[in-house]
């Protein structure tokens, strides 16, 4: 292969991996918290929707990517007055918010299908993005590429270092303990759903203007769900989810080649069960494996809390 | 008292209010139908007329009426299935898949008998249908007791994985030889249909089933050991390990007896309604129907009433597009709707909002 084709397919496995990124590293947050939150599909599909309408309608891509995230934020916010405020239970809510996204999403997009986005903007830098090779695969990509990564840094950085960090994880270790120090158990929960619905907005609005630069009913494909299955995988690490999300869009990638390619003979739908596969597979070797990546998970992961004033 | 302090005092319940309990399901959908109203105003719908035509006019024909039957058994018979799994928390989320397992092998068993179908041939459907939903379920049930894997996700995933295998089966093997190339196989003899029971309705013989196995689920849960089990591995789980009930062995169960009553639904949609295999067999039945097991506060004889207006919900949103032109995704915002506010209702059977500066009523909940 020459390099050119090696960074062509490179080039579509980092556009496949960052909408899974994005939503995976806001659950992570979420789950580092104590809340479980399911509704990622719901968030991450009305992100793409709303990111394709306002991007349509106001002809300007980022302000299609900010609309993504406070639209997937606000159905987060949903999400936190029933299992906050109201301390409802987790799972179902996570449910809930996942059908009525995506009702909520064919309806305001059944007037965009079949119309075209403006793109969105790249980084290019003059005479580096010419090289071979080294050249599209680091310069290039939309901003959203960059910001998926700087998102990685970020959140292992707040995590490990940060004091605000080290607040949302005792309070997603211990509820009972961090309250009776001082914290607001809710207030900081809330805090990490939001930024995990904007975080699923994000992924959604890079599937839908860059990605595939249409809007289609249904379009997140699963894709919430596997972002789910890799914070599991990674067992709550950001760095690991990283390469998970990679690895992630390596495989679908992978089989999209092998269909364009004629299949092997095996039929198209075959091939488009692999990334579903995988993830079952992925998540059985992990809760098998030796390794006890599961002792990671939050010790409060699911529990509701209300503080007994 | 400052005057800061709020104007609600909350105070958990000693035990959940049994009235509100049953209560809170209709407030959801009084709400659910105010919310409605604003949606259809905002959307620039007459609110009056597009609520008529969603919650009314489909009432008030027969053949409105056996339509909420012939929607309302897959939603009934799934959600008794799943009620059993969430009491026992176990958290099937991928009836949709076990319900197109079950139509890939009953609607096999047709096409392998077609043109020489005998009495036993729609029995034997039935079996197959119960198999490959109970064989699909199988899967997250092992890994689940093997290796502990979360059958949230397990389940959820085999949901994509089921609808891409139907696919392969209807655009190749089981493709109808004389079908234009449609996407279809043949259409079902018809000794492998289930039988009209009402002339000019689509009302067959698996709705009155549907309603069978609700009773037969309420009589599961409430007078036998299996159905005490669940509930206390469900409210309880340590409890149940001391008293020595097998987790395991009830995962299977819940696991298996959901997975079968999904994969029946689905052999009852492709030998009913539909008649043939089609790359989409169910609108969502399997997804929906986890409203309506909560709707129905997971009790079988509840969810006949939830799976009804859930049915409602499909057949206003089809009647309310001829009608007034409205979106079908309407159904999905209605249903995503009346679940939030079911879950943020149930606040109030749990918990009790007093008024600032009322006495307590009980002055020993304040110990």
């Amino acid at each position: 292969m020459t390099f050119d084709a090696v960074s062509l397919v490179l080039l579509t496995v980092i556009s496949a991996a960052t909408p899974l990124l994005f939503a995976a590293l806001g659950e992570l947050v979420v789950e580092k918290s104590g809340v479980l939150n399911l509704g990622v599909e719901g968030m991450m599909i009305v992100g793409a929707v709303a990111a394709f309408a306002v991007a349509s309608g106001t002809g300007s891509g980022s302000l299609g990517v900010a609309a993504g995230a406070v639209a997937g934020a606000a159905l987060a916010f949903i999400f936190g007055v029933l299992t906050l405020t109201l301390a409802a239970n987790q799972v179902a809510t996570g449910l809930a918010l996942t059908i009525f996204g995506l009702g909520l999403s064919s309806l305001i997009g059944a007037g965009y299908v079949g119309i075209p986005v403006p793109p969105l903007a790249k980084l290019a830098v003059p005479g580096i993005s010419d090289l071979p090779l080294v050249g599209p695969l680091l310069f290039g990509h939309d901003a959203l590429v960059y910001l998926s990564i700087v998102a990685v840094i970020a959140v292992a950085w707040f995590l490990k270092k940060s004091r605000a960090g080290m607040i949302l994880r005792a309070v997603g270790e211990s509820d009972i303990s961090a309250h009776s120090i001082g914290y607001d158990v809710i207030a900081v929960r809330y805090r990490a759903v939001l930024f995990g619905g904007a975080m699923a907005g994000l992924g959604g609005a890079f599937l839908s203007l860059s990605y595939t630069p249409l809007w289609a009913e249904g379009m997140t494909a699963g894709r919430g769900w596997i972002a789910l299955a890799l914070v599991v995988f990674a067992s709550w690490r950001p760095w690991r989810l990283l390469a998970g999300a990679y690895l992630f869009g390596g495989v679908t990638i992978a089989q999209l080649y092998t269909q364009s390619a004629g299949g092997l003979g095996i039929p198209a739908q075959v091939m488009s069960m692999l990334p579903y596969l995988a993830t079952i597979l992925v998540l059985t070797i992990i809760a098998a494996g030796p390794w006890k990546g599961r002792l990671n998970a939050p010790a409060c992961l699911g529990k509701p809390f209300r503080p007994s004033t | 008292m400052s005057p800061k302090a709020p104007l609600f005092k909350i105070e958990p319940r000693r035990e959940v209010s049994r009235g509100l309990l049953y209560a809170t399901p209709l407030l959801a959908v009084a709400l659910t139908v105010v919310a409605g109203f604003f949606i259809f105003l905002a959307m620039g719908y007459d609110p009056f007329l597009a609520l008529y035509h969603f919650f009314v006019s489909p009432l008030l024909t027969v053949y409105g009426w056996s339509e909420l039957m012939v929607k309302g058994a897959p939603l009934i018979m799934i959600g008794v299935g799943l009620a059993v799994g969430f009491r026992a928390n176990v958290w099937n989320i991928g009836a949709e898949g076990q319900l197109t397992m079950g139509a890939v092998a009953g609607g096999a068993v047709a096409l392998a008998f077609w043109g020489e179908e005998t009495a036993l041939t729609l029995p034997l459907m039935c079996l197959a249908g119960i198999a490959g939903g109970m064989a699909y379920a199988a899967i997250p049930a092992f890994l689940k007791t093997r290796f502990g894997v979360n059958e949230i996700l397990t389940s959820l995933m085999l949901t994509y994985v089921a609808t891409l295998f139907l696919s392969t089966l209807v655009y190749g093997p089981l493709k109808d030889p004389l079908g234009f190339n449609f996407p279809q196989s043949r259409m079902f003899g018809d000794a492998a249909l289930l039988p009209i029971l009402a002339g000019g309705t689509r009302l067959h013989l698996g709705t009155f089933i549907a309603l069978a196995i609700a009773v037969a689920g309420w009589v599961l849960m409430t007078f036998t050991i299996v159905g005490f089990q669940v509930r206390v591995l469900g409210q309880a789980p340590q409890a149940a390990r001391f008293a020595g009930f097998s987790g395991p062995r009830l995962v299977w169960l819940v696991l298996l007896l959901s997975g079968g009553l999904a994969g029946l639904a689905g052999l009852f949609e492709v030998a009913g309604p539909i008649g043939q295999l089609v790359p989409q067999i169910s609108p969502g039945y399997g997804f929906t129907a986890i409203i309506v097991a909560f709707l129905g506060r997971l009790h079988p004889l509840g969810i006949i009433l939830s799976g009804l207006l859930m049915a409602l919900s499909y057949i206003g949103g089809e009647t309310a597009q001829v009608e007034v032109g409205l979106p079908q995704a309407v159904t999905g915002v209605f249903q995503g709707l009346l679940l939030f506010f079911l879950l943020a209702s149930d606040f109030l059977v749990r918990y009790r909002l007093r008024l600032r500066g009322a006495v307590a009523v009980q002055p020993q909940a304040a110990e």
